[in-house]
């Protein structure tokens, strides 16, 4: 009955009508391959990491573009961390040891999100009683904040007191493995034993 | 004395304070042990109560080497490490805590002096009814996992298990 919805355009004006649907192919050829693409990167994945500028232990600044051409494996944590950190890192050490050859290719680089009380000295002395290869950063406050976010890592203070020094840093406690191009290639658990490590990081490193 | 003789010695008196026992009123303090770490800062103490008594509760922690020593808990939520003072530990009796890398440990704060690989310290644990039971700590490299002691069941690492079916570590907590 509702003869009142056929086109009133039949043949007379066919125009708008078949632009409607070009325009619409149009679009979701477009947004498929955006769509394709991004997720062709790794989706969300190609989110994690960015350009960084923060401090070595010996003051000197030093840039995400300063590890183009070697594998990085990132990890945020702090020294005054007693447990979780010391033990993250200790099986970086030991994954290194794992890794043979490779491990000249990949440089494991721990950034500080207590830049407050982690100054370029302490974390020099700090990661040198993990191994000769890792690489401690520091900044201030704000380039901090910014690695962070780039990595999309959380962390916030935790008092434990009224003093100074009176608390602890609740962080994201995961390793990432970034590419010689500088992006983002997998997570690497924090939890995992050296030996674990080595084979994961070995398999991903080409 | 033959040269061996005195060596065996020497090494049995080295070897002693890394397996000494504490003990009072049926609780035990075993295995305990550091690791490496700078003067002024943090460091940790793991160890394991064995309760063969009665049923009790660990409510204090001191030592020389440092301004304050606490019980703590670290766990992961959602990804995040945290790191929370635990007020106090209940034992059950005829049971066994391990205090181990990545849960419970005893936080040491503000260190008085560096705590070097090899080095030895007091730790004493304070029970409501066992009162104070003290033990000596060894100090590990820094981040170094449990030494193998005299105790198997203290061992902690649990990677022979095949791992084959996991995906990349993309499955992180």
């Amino acid at each position: 009955m509702s003869t009142s919805t056929d086109p009133p355009s039949r043949g007379g004006r066919p125009a708008p009508f078949i632009f409607g649907i070009v325009g619409l192919v149009v679009a979701v050829l477009i947004l498929g391959t955006g769509a394709f693409m991004w997720l062709s990167q790794g989706g969300t994945a190609s989110l994690i990491g960015g350009p960084f500028t923060l401090q070595d232990g010996n003051g000197r600044q030093i840039s995400d573009r300063d590890f183009r051409g070697k594998y990085m494996l990132v990890y945020f944590g702090y020294t005054f961390c007693p447990d979780v950190c010391p033990t993250t890192l200790n099986e970086v050490a030991d994954a290194l040891d794992h890794l043979g050859a490779k491990a000249d290719r990949l440089q494991p680089i721990f950034i500080t999100v207590d830049p407050k009380r982690d100054t370029p000295a302490v974390i020099k002395q700090y990661v040198a009683s993990f191994s000769p290869r890792l690489l401690g950063l520091t900044g201030t406050e704000e380039q901090v904040a910014k690695a962070a976010k780039e990595y999309r890592v959380y962390y916030a203070e935790h008092r434990t007191g009224s003093g100074p020094n009176d608390y602890t840093m609740d962080h994201s406690s995961v390793l990432y493995l970034m590419g010689p191009d500088g992006k983002f290639i997998a997570p690497i658990r924090a939890d995992e034993d050296g030996t674990q490590m080595a084979a994961d990081l070995g398999r991903l490193m080409s | 004395m033959s040269r061996l003789s005195v060596r065996l010695l020497c090494s049995v008196l080295v070897v002693m304070p890394a397996i000494a026992l504490a003990q009072q009123n049926g609780m035990r303090v075993e295995n305990a042990w550091s690791r490496a770490a700078m003067q002024g800062r943090t460091g940790v103490v793991y160890l394991t109560i064995v309760d063969d008594g009665a049923a009790d509760r660990l409510t204090s922690i001191a030592t020389p080497v440092a301004a304050k020593a606490e019980l703590h808990e670290s766990f992961t939520e959602n990804g995040v490490a945290k790191m929370r003072a635990v007020g106090a530990l209940p034992v059950a009796q005829g049971n066994k805590v391990t205090l181990a890398p990545g849960g419970y440990h005893i936080m040491l704060m503000n260190l008085k002096q560096p705590l070097r690989q090899g080095d030895a310290f007091p730790v004493t644990l304070n029970f409501e009814k066992a009162g104070q039971v003290t033990a000596t700590v060894t100090v590990q490299k820094a981040g170094g996992s449990m030494p193998m002691g005299h105790d198997a069941t203290g061992g902690m690492n649990m990677q022979g298990m095949p791992m084959h079916g996991r995906d990349t570590p993309s499955s992180r907590p």
